[in-house]
Formats: C-alpha cells, sequence, structure tokens
C-alpha cells in the first residue's frame, strides 16, 4: 500500500492534471520529497525557507499536520493526505 | 429564571446536553451545546450582538445607520432581528450558493443582500464587502472578521459557561470560521484550565468552492490566535452530513451541515483519548439546527445522493 495524496487544482499542472496521485514516506517531509520526484515543482509550491507555505493546509486523516508535527508529522501507507488552499481561518 | 424583558435578552445560556448513546465509554463522554437555542436559532447571535454593541458604545452606530457585513448567513440573520429591533439597516453580502433558506430569512427581516460569486467562498464576499465600505462612507461595517467584539461574546459567554456547567471538560472543539467561537471560548477555558484540548473543524468543500482560489490570495481571519487551538480537523461533506445525521438518530438532535463536521472532529478527539485510556469530556457546539438546511437534501435520500447535492454548497 502507498500513501493517497489530493492535489487541489490550483497545483494539477504539476501532476499532469491528475486529482489524486501516490507517494510514499514515513513523514510528511519524505511524502513531499518523493512528490517532487515525480511531479517536479510541487515541492517549491508547498515547502518555503523548510516551512509549509503560509496558504498551504495540508492534513493526514483529515488532521491539520500543524498541529502533528508540521513537515516531521508521521505518515503510515493506507493515509490520506490532503493538499488544500488555506481558507478562513488559515494558519495566521 | 426564564422570563426576559425582550428577545435580546434571552441569549446564551444555553444548555449542555449529555450524549450517552454517542459516547465512546462512561469515561469518554462526549456534550452538545446547543447553540441552536439562541434568539435567531443559531451561535451568531451572540458575536452579533456583541459587536452591534460594542459600535454603539464607542459611537460608530447609532440609529438609522446602515450596517454593512459579509455573512454567509447566520451571522447576517442575528444582526438582522438586532437591526429590525434597534432600527438599523442591514446590508448583507453573500455567497450565492448558501441555502434558500437563509436568503428568504434575511429577506423577511427586511435585510438588503448583495450576492458574491458561488466560486469565491466567503473570501470574496469579504473582498467585495471591503469594496462596498469604501464606497458607502457612511455604511458601518462591524467586520466579524476581525471585530474583537466578536472573541470577546465567547469569551464572556460561551467560555464561563461551559466551565461552570462541566468544569471536568477536557477538550472544547467548534467550527472554524470567522475564528471567533474557537479563538474567545478556547481562551477563556485555557486561560482557567491550561490542559484543555481546542479543537477546529473547517469544512472541506468540492472542487467549485476551491477551484479557482490561488495560493497567493488565502484570507486568514484577523482575529485568528493559532496559539490558542491544539488541534484542527478538515471534514468533507460526506463526512459531515453522516455525521449530522448520526446525531439525529442516535440523540435526537436535529442540527445543522455545520454540526456534523464538528462533531466529526469531536469523535475523532474522543476516540484519541478511549484508545489512550484516558478520561474525558468533550464538548462540542451545535451550531445551528437543520431547518434551515431542508431545502438542500441533506436529510433525504442515501448520504451518496446527499453529498452529491451538496457539493458546491456552501453549508458553515
Amino acid at each position: 500500500m502507498a500513501i493517497t495524496v489530493s492535489i487541489p487544482t490550483i497545483l494539477r499542472t504539476h501532476t499532469g492534471g491528475e486529482k489524486s496521485v501516490e507517494a510514499s514516506g514515513a513523514t510528511l517531509a519524505e511524502v513531499i520529497d518523493s512528490l517532487e520526484s515525480n511531479h517536479g515543482g510541487l515541492k517549491a509550491r508547498l515547502v518555503k525557507d523548510g516551512t509549509l507555505h503560509r496558504f498551504v493546509n495540508i492534513y493526514v486523516n483529515d488532521e491539520d499536520v500543524r498541529f502533528a508535527g508540521g513537515l516531521e508529522a508521521k505518515v503510515a501507507d493506507g493515509d490520506n493526505v490532503t493538499i488544500l488552499p488555506a481558507v478562513a481561518g488559515g494558519s495566521r | 429564571m426564564a422570563r426576559y424583558d425582550s428577545l435580546l435578552d434571552a441569549l446564551g445560556d444555553t444548555p449542555l446536553i449529555g450524549l450517552p448513546r454517542l459516547s465512546p465509554s462512561p469515561t469518554v463522554r462526549l456534550w452538545a451545546k446547543l447553540e441552536d437555542r439562541n434568539p435567531t436559532g443559531s451561535i451568531k447571535d451572540r458575536p452579533a450582538l456583541a459587536m452591534i454593541e460594542a459600535a454603539e458604545r464607542d459611537g460608530t452606530l447609532w440609529p438609522g445607520c446602515t450596517i454593512l457585513e459579509p455573512t454567509s448567513g447566520n451571522t447576517g440573520i442575528s444582526l438582522a432581528m438586532a437591526a429590525k429591533l434597534k432600527g438599523y439597516g442591514l446590508v448583507c453580502v453573500m455567497p450565492e450558493n448558501t441555502s434558500t433558506e437563509r436568503k428568504q430569512l434575511l429577506q423577511a427581516y427586511g435585510a438588503r443582500i448583495v450576492f458574491s460569486p458561488a466560486a469565491g467562498g466567503s473570501n470574496q464576499a469579504v473582498a467585495m464587502a471591503k469594496e462596498l465600505a469604501k464606497q458607502n462612507a457612511d455604511w458601518v461595517m462591524l467586520y466579524q472578521y476581525g471585530n474583537p467584539a466578536n472573541a470577546q461574546a465567547h469569551y464572556n459567554g460561551t467560555g464561563p459557561e461551559i466551565l461552570r456547567d462541566l468544569p471536568e471538560v477536557t477538550h472544547f472543539v467548534a467550527g472554524l470560521g470567522t475564528t471567533g467561537t474557537l479563538v474567545g471560548a478556547g481562551r477563556y477555558l485555557r486561560e482557567h484550565k491550561p490542559e484543555v484540548q481546542i479543537i477546529a473543524a473547517e469544512p472541506r468543500y468540492g472542487e467549485l468552492v476551491y477551484g479557482l482560489r490561488n495560493l497567493d490570495e488565502g484570507f486568514v481571519p484577523e482575529l485568528y490566535d493559532p496559539d490558542v487551538l491544539t488541534g484542527r480537523y478538515s471534514v468533507g461533506s460526506y463526512d459531515a452530513l453522516r455525521r449530522t445525521r448520526q446525531l439525529l438518530e442516535t440523540e435526537g438532535i436535529f442540527a445543522g451541515i455545520s454540526t456534523g463536521a464538528i462533531l466529526h472532529a469531536a469523535l475523532a478527539a474522543a476516540e484519541k483519548s478511549a484508545a489512550a485510556g484516558k478520561r474525558a469530556d468533550v464538548v462540542f457546539v451545535v451550531a445551528d439546527a437543520g431547518w434551515k438546511y431542508l431545502s438542500t437534501g441533506a436529510y433525504s435520500g442515501t448520504l451518496d445522493e446527499a453529498a452529491a447535492r451538496m457539493d458546491g454548497h456552501l453549508w458553515a
């Protein structure tokens, strides 16, 4: 089993239009590196200066990673990772 | 005492209801704070009245004034009722994809509605309201996303009521929109019981709502204070609907759809405590009742059908 990552419309230019792609890794940082190796350019849209981009929210099984270790949040096979643009109530 | 001099005086002091059937165990308990028992039927009566009274006190609002506010519905309905009783006009900027009941209620109270495009969601309603405020200098925008009186209403009301009724509270779960409920009630609870977990449930909408949003135009309410929160969940329409129905079927509470999303996060928190062998008393907000969403089809047909119908609707 792999990790399923949902990609928002605005970032699908990096995934050839795919809504959902697979990745691997034990932490969110590893998952993002794994995404970058298959879909170049994604990482720069998600991570800035070593932390999550201000207006990007990432969830592991619906829980916001900012409250679960950020880029070091634990991820396991079978988990769903969801990337979303911040809406009202983003990270500051 | 259940006698009040006017409808506005009947605000707050809402019931806290135990949910023995939904609670994971006798030591991990769920409690519903019934905010639909406010004068216009939603938690938004608290911030709406507090913002009006603060503006009256500081002299920005007097009888005959017109109030302007971006709202997805409930705040507008609360403001419309208070404006009617106090002699103000009201203009609401509201996304066009909110339920028809919300529009009808606002119109019944005499409010004027300016619609913002569905695809822009609440963010665009806020942007349009700010633009209208510039063009109409005599209108008073209370601006629930940045008005400290919003969070203060929960700091003075919602938070103390919970601690009074349930001193053993371990978790408080509410919806994340303006962030006023979580920041206000959360701050009060953390000040008095630092170990209390403050958990946000935010709606996750379909493609239509997110589709056009640019990552560089994120909007974060001025009231938001991430230091108050200890957890945050994003809940999609399907889970929100599933939990809304579960609350009705198991405990008899007929709540609106955003409450289903809040319950989903509350159950996730409760199950974490149960798995860790810890006792928990999880309070979550019932933001409004289901009446305003009957026309969306949320309560009829299969869950999949209802979720498909909700796609593109703003339900929180």
